[in-house]
């Protein structure tokens, strides 16, 4: 049965998806239950309950002209469009719009590479494109870049760079938001803008310079909901000549600080790629996810003090933290930054220890991606679903899917430290009894902030169990507010809440945000409620 | 993170450096077009082999060690079937079909809009061939 949009009636419904049929073609507009179905998001945590961001449809337009008259379309019949590219955001919401109801707008069919260059080092794209599709391009015609990719590689460039998504290599190209250059979007009322010197008739520097003159508009529709974008350019690195992997050791708890700072120094000059973090101590202190004996003793009557801690990682003989180092570039240096980053950590911390773990000439060998991961080296897979996927840790009850949790951290070692603290005391307000690690390993995806925190599981059978991780999750996220920490990014169950938590000067951020929506989208077309962004009529629609 | 840290911290240590010899790193297929109309049989099978190779091999494929979807068959049925969906001998088009519009487990559904039904009939009769 179909699910309407607010407001919307059965006979205004159908009419729309008649206008969409005359525009596309019957067989790209999607309304039955079968169909539906396929966009529901399968990691959704609010599966089969009257809350679970369910469409009424799909209309999948194959050129920017078709877009922009869908747009028009669903402005006359009132009916709100939520754009995706590949569709494959999973634990983000995967195809499933913000607002139950919402027809899906399926951009998978604008699936053009319109260029790679490999002597300016950029690719200009369409949002149905996939970094597996990218990377074969790039292969086909023996192209001198590599593609900056998240795991797994089966999404979007734009989608993906659109929800801040992240890759793994130098700080310049794993931000991929930040190394997008140059987009062409149509507006809530049909319009086609093209941002940067891509507003420059002429111009072929659109994907070189992205600010072109005033305002630059481009963080407006990532996260948003003020446009459709139908291009986007990106900048790519070069390919490297050779790659270095080296491990360095830290012996006690405190010595992060030391670690993190020389790490940080490496990043900001842009010696290497995303580092690597690790805890052998930690490792040492779960079997299958159970925390041995000793751990629990030492968590058992709250937060331990340093000293308890460094009384621990002595006892379990092994390094507190390691960070595996990756040096893409020139033979000699790299060896260069690797001797330089020794150096360095050996100054802070004399017990440090070094190891190093791959050392081999570019392009990488399929060896090394197995050892290392494919997303370190540019190359798509989706690997990454063993995480997750039914395995020997998960046999008896493999989850059906989860929802990322990550909180933005200060790059300090103390941030680390403490962020344990902040996990156990939510989990206590929620009455939930789990032993808690002190030994935190963030995630440096976006170079200038660590991510940490932790995911929930979902299920498609059991509701309490979903109702259950929802109330964790939400404990988390109230935790992490009162740090200062909070996430970058949600799925569409969470972004209320989390936009909630952005609060400075009575929500004013929030307020702009509403204020543009109101200029640009007067009658709430395009994604409403995407990162807590309603139109005027539905603020009071917020969860 | 997958322990009580949850997904973001997933750790990768004691990675032992060894010498190993350099083998390419194996092509991904290409975006395959849909089957030539009326296509049946061995072209039908022909195509859903390539099919499969792009849509369904980055998870069930044998290209590369411990795939997620192989892995999870090979964790689910402990030797009773093959892990790999190649070598199983009791897969019809109809299954097929399902599971790919429904997903299972980790596994999401797939729209039409990138697995057309025509694409997914020829995965059907490439996973459901004789061998």
């Amino acid at each position: 049965m179909t699910v309407l949009p607010p407001g919307v009636s059965a006979r205004t419904f159908a009419a729309a998806v008649n206008a969409f049929k005359g525009i596309v073609g019957d067989q790209w507009v999607f309304t039955s239950d079968d169909d539906v179905f396929t966009y529901r998001d399968p990691y959704s945590i609010l599966w089969d309950t009257d809350e679970e961001r369910v469409p009424s449809g799909a209309v999948a337009p194959a050129s920017v002209e078709q877009v922009q008259q869908v747009v028009r379309a669903a402005n006359k019949y009132k009916v709100p469009l939520y754009p995706i590219s590949t569709g494959r955001n999973l634990s983000y919401g995967g195809s499933a719009p913000n607002q139950r109801g919402s027809m899906v707008l399926d951009l998978k069919r604008m699936n053009k590479i319109i260029k790679v260059d490999d002597y300016r080092n950029f690719c200009l794209v369409e949002p149905g494109v996939t970094y597996f599709d990218l990377y074969n391009y790039v292969q086909d015609n023996k192209l001198d870049v590599w593609v900056d990719l998240p795991d797994p590689g089966w999404g979007s460039p734009i989608g993906n760079a659109l929800d801040h998504g992240i890759g793994y290599q130098f700080a310049a190209y794993r931000d991929h938001f930040g190394a997008h250059c140059g987009m062409e979007v149509v507006l809530p009322n049909g319009e086609l803008v093209r941002t940067g010197m891509g507003a420059l008739p002429g111009s072929d520097t659109w994907q070189d310079f992205k600010y072109g003159t005033g305002p630059m508009v481009d963080g407006l529709f990532a996260q948003g909901n003020f446009g459709i974008v139908t291009k986007m350019g990106f900048h790519m690195m070069p390919a490297p000549e050779a790659f270095l992997g080296g491990m360095m050791y830290v012996p006690k708890h405190a010595d992060i600080v030391h670690l993190v700072k020389v790490v940080n120094a490496l990043e900001d000059q842009g010696l290497i790629g995303m580092p690597v973090w690790s805890s052998p101590v930690r490792n040492a202190s779960f079997r299958n996810g159970v925390p041995d004996p000793d751990l629990v003793k030492l968590m058992a009557d709250g937060w331990p003090s340093v000293e308890r801690i460094e009384e621990y990682v002595a006892k379990k003989g092994v390094p507190a933290y390691g960070v595996r180092l990756q040096l893409y570039g020139p033979r000699k240096t790299i060896e260069g930054t690797w001797e330089y980053a020794q150096r360095k950590l050996k100054a802070l911390v004399p017990g440090a220890t070094f190891e190093e773990i791959a050392r081999e000439d570019m392009p990488p060998s399929q060896e090394l991606v197995d050892k290392l991961g494919h997303h370190y080296f540019g190359v798509p897979s989706l690997a990454i679903f063993s995480m997750v996927s039914r395995n020997e840790q998960n046999a008896a009850n493999p989850p059906d899917g989860h929802n990322n949790n990550a909180a933005i951290l200060p790059r300090t070692g103390e941030a680390l430290m403490n962020f344990g603290k902040c996990v156990m005391e939510a989990y206590q307000s929620v009455g939930e009894k789990q032993t808690v690690s002190p030994f935190t390993t963030p995630i440096t995806w976006h170079p200038r902030v660590f991510f940490a925190g932790p995911g929930v599981r979902i299920s498609r059978e059991d509701k309490e169990h979903n109702k259950r991780q929802r109330e964790i999750y939400h404990a988390l996220v109230n935790k992490f507010a009162e740090y200062g920490y909070v996430d970058y990014r949600t799925s569409p169950t969470y972004q209320d809440l989390i936009v909630s938590k952005y609060s400075f000067n009575n929500h004013s951020l929030r307020r702009l945000h509403e204020t543009i929506k109101d200029a640009v989208d007067p009658n709430g077309i395009i994604s409403p409620g995407r990162y807590g962004i309603y139109p005027k009529s539905q603020r009071t629609n917020r969860v | 993170m997958i322990g009580k840290l949850g997904l973001v911290g997933l750790v990768l240590a004691g990675i032992a450096t060894a010498a190993v010899a350099a083998t390419p790193i194996q092509p991904r297929a290409r975006l395959p077009g849909d089957p030539p109309a009326g296509a049946s049989g061995a072209a039908l099978v022909q195509h859903g082999d390539h099919a499969f190779q792009y849509y369904c091999a980055p998870c069930h494929g044998g290209f590369e060690k411990n795939l997620p979807g192989t892995h999870a068959l090979a964790v689910k049925y402990k030797g009773e079937r093959p892990a790999l969906l190649e070598e199983r001998t009791d897969l019809t088009p109809e299954f097929v079909t399902y599971i790919v519009r429904h997903g299972i487990e980790g596994m999401p559904q797939f729209r039409k809009v990138e697995l057309s039904d025509a694409n997914l009939a020829a995965i059907g009769a490439y996973l459901s061939k004789s061998k």
